[in-house]
């Protein structure tokens, strides 16, 4: 069975948690015990109808105030496919709550109101989740009963999510016209919409292609260490996650940040040995070669090698109440390893209504800008867009602890691969 | 993953494919890794860490998990039992038999001791000792200064879990404040602490109850009995059928039957349900769980009951 994750993004009172609520209850992955529980809160709550939202709005501050605050897993499967869905918050307020949810996913499940269309938040969404390196969307031109099901509304999001799209480098939209309150077109044809032959949600995600991640063998090899096992005969095996490409027994690496060479001897999970790990397993490798290796080193395939750098130019979404500003000191981590950084300048801050980058001297709560950083010890580094894993990084607060920001590494860029950069 | 691999696998003599699928990497597969990378995460970036056994399917998953992060050394941290007295005693069985194959250490904090020194109140010969449990839990924290407790809770179980980080940070009395989740992106899991704080780690997030059944077939994980059907003297109460035990005594009116049943969860056995069962191999409870109607916790926990807030309450108090 294949694994797919997807984001529910959107504004708030959009009806994000009603349509995951609604697919849950339509693909019968609700237990009787907990929409029992659902009838119970909305008949507490005044509500009249069962209300679907309760089914992810898991705490008690939630469901008082009628919001989602921080994202909510939920778990469903189709024939085909398990699908891991992350319910993320509306509120600009807990945006940070939202590109944690987004950050991991294949998909990004679009929620708009039909009556409003696209609001600034909707457009926020789209562009962090397409920041983040999600290229698929899927989109619920939702509340479709409100506007008597005519197909104008539904057309209207059709073309402002496109032209949003085009400009993100999206690869695949599907508008599906639905209500999530009364399941029209959720995992169920409607026959409320006799002008729409297109597929439901649950169809759209069925058929989302998977992405080819950083896997396969024409992909450069990344190995990040986590972890140095020592075996019985005194040898040592170095584990971590696939991050890229393939690794199998013969295979040369290159180990970074020091350059030094060796072949891979043995790739295994304990006791089961491997032919080929790709990425995404966690592993352990033994190499031909005694070197010294530790944790935050990468093993790297010898073509295609990634940066050995101190200084990162980056997109970052900035999470802290305060403003990020040059000259400000935080740790960075990235992949396996921590290290001292400073932010030497902020560049600019995307405005979500244009898509253009803003000069700027600072950040502020919920911003996407970019930035410099100046690293005290050099970091082991690809392009977000060539790889998810050793593309990206978070800030640390040294002071708090306080994760305050996450980084795409490599120029500002919106658009498709190749094309100028920089948009409006 | 559809994505299949390039090259034709030619496997030198010895060497077997990756799992069943030989070209491909199924979800299992998918979430062993991310279990795999955060134990080992975990264990790279904090001090003391330790590992949470109740006997459970969940803590068998997650030792066996431990043996693929950390095999061939030694696990590099202890197990815990957080020991509520009030056990089945083929979970006791299971756990030290475990132990025993696995040569790791195990150390049990009991919730009686608690008691004993008064640290707790005594529910009396047949009440739940379930909550009472955080009390031990961070007792044992405190005295081998732990900063880092792995545990087999996955967010399928519960509406306030499923709204939980992989890492979930406490504070120095062991307390969840879900407004103040650190953002965890990607696989960037940040273990740093304040003095005082520690942290519970969740390998199995995003694991079901059917994927943990799955992956306990095949890993031919072994498992306590009382997961498999059995005939056992039962009562019911409250809709659910409690084993009769020196804790749970019939009631007056409550009447003893002998029934054919096995346990969707195993803890402490004042509150812990059976369910009427004939699924007696992993296969009928692979088929039996796929088919379910009531959730996991719902049919065999009396104490997620009292109140639809019930685990997020017992989390902000240091529950698991």
């Amino acid at each position: 069975m294949d694994l797919l994750r997807l984001a529910a993004v959107g504004s708030v009172d959009d009806g994000k948690s009603t349509l995951i609520g609604r697919l849950l209850h339509d693909t019968k992955q609700l237990f009787d015990d907990q929409l029992a529980a659902v009838a119970q809160a909305s008949a507490r709550q005044g509500t009249h109808a069962v209300d679907l939202s309760f089914v992810t709005d898991g705490l008690r501050a939630e469901r008082e105030q009628g919001i989602t605050i921080d994202v909510a897993y939920r778990y469903a499967a189709t024939p085909t496919r398990k699908l891991v869905i992350a319910d993320c918050p509306g509120h600009v307020q807990y945006t940070r709550n939202m590109a944690t949810g987004a950050s991991n996913a294949d998909v990004a499940l679009v929620v708009v109101d039909a009556r409003r269309g696209l609001r600034d938040q909707t457009r926020r969404h789209t562009c962090i989740a397409a920041l983040l390196g999600v290229r698929h969307l899927v989109v619920a031109a939702n509340k479709m009963d409100l506007v008597d099901w005519q197909p104008r509304p539904y057309h209207q999001v059709i073309e402002d999510m496109a032209a949003l799209a085009d400009a993100l480098a999206i690869e695949t939209v599907t508008v599906v016209p639905v209500s999530a309150l009364h399941g029209d077109n959720v995992a169920v044809s409607s026959s409320n919409a006799p002008w729409y032959g297109g597929p439901t949600i649950l169809d759209a995600l069925e058929s989302v292609p998977l992405r080819p991640a950083t896997g396969g063998r024409e992909r450069p090899t990344r190995l990040p260490v986590q972890w140095v096992l020592r075996q019985p005969g005194g040898g040592r095996a170095y584990a971590g996650m696939v991050s890229g490409g393939a690794l199998a027994p013969g295979d040369p690496v290159v180990v970074l940040p020091g350059g030094r060479r060796a072949s891979i001897t043995s790739v295994t999970v304990a006791d089961r040995v491997l032919a080929e790990a790709p990425a995404g397993l966690s592993v352990a490798v033994e190499l031909d070669t005694d070197l010294d290796v530790s944790r935050g080193d990468l093993l790297a395939g010898p073509v295609d090698l990634p940066s050995v750098t101190e200084h990162l130019e980056a997109t970052v979404c900035w999470f802290a109440e305060g403003p990020l500003h040059a000259g400000a000191d935080y740790r960075v981590k990235h992949t396996t390893r921590v290290v001292p950084g400073r932010v030497v300048a902020v560049a600019g801050r995307l405005d979500v209504r244009s898509l253009a980058l803003e000069p700027c001297a600072q950040l502020d709560e919920n911003d996407i800008g970019t930035v410099s950083l100046a690293l005290s010890e050099p970091l082991v580094v690809d392009d977000y867009r060539e790889n998810r894993v050793t593309g990206s990084f978070v800030l640390i607060d040294p002071a708090t602890n306080a994760t305050v920001a996450a980084g795409m590494i490599g120029p500002f860029h919106l658009g498709p691969t190749g094309t100028t950069p920089a948009p409006g | 993953m559809t994505e299949t691999l390039d090259r034709p696998l030619e496997h030198p003599a010895g060497v077997l494919p990756y799992g069943a699928h030989a070209r491909g990497v199924d979800h299992l597969d998918l979430l062993e890794a991310h279990a795999i990378f955060v134990m080992r995460e975990v264990a790279a970036e904090c001090r003391a860490p330790v590992l949470l056994c109740s006997g459970g399917k969940d803590s068998a998953v997650l030792l066996r998990l431990a043996e693929k992060a950390f095999r061939p050394g030694r696990f590099p941290f202890p197990v815990l039992h957080v020991d509520t007295g009030h056990n089945f005693p083929e979970v006791i069985a299971f756990r030290d038999r475990r132990l025993h194959e696995l040569g790791e250490r195990l150390i049990v904090a009991s919730v009686q001791a608690s008691i004993d020194q008064g640290r707790v109140a005594d529910p009396g010969a047949c009440g739940s000792r379930n909550r009472l449990q955080s009390v031990a839990l961070l007792d044992a924290i405190d005295e081998h200064r732990f900063d880092a407790c792995f545990g087999g809770a996955r967010r399928d179980e519960d509406k306030a879990r499923a709204k939980e980080r992989v890492l979930s940070f406490r504070d120095d009395r062991g307390r969840w404040d879900p407004k103040r989740q650190r953002p965890e992106l990607w696989h960037l899991y940040s273990g740093q602490l304040l003095p005082g704080e520690h942290l519970r780690a969740f390998p199995l997030s995003d694991w079901t109850e059917l994927d943990v059944w799955q992956y306990v077939a095949r890993e031919a994980i072994d498992l306590p009995s009382i997961y498999f059907a059995h005939s056992r003297r039962v009562i019911e109460r409250d809709g659910m059928l409690l084993a009769v035990s020196p804790w749970v005594q019939p009631r007056p009116g409550e009447r003893v039957s002998e029934q054919t049943v096995r346990f969707r969860t195993v803890g402490d056995a004042t509150c812990t349900g059976a369910v009427a069962s004939e699924a007696s191999t992993l296969e009928q409870i692979i088929a039996e769980t796929a088919a379910s109607r009531i959730s996991e916790r719902g049919a065999t926990r009396a104490d997620d009951r009292f109140s639809e807030s019930a685990m997020e309450d017992r989390k902000r108090e240091g529950y698991f």
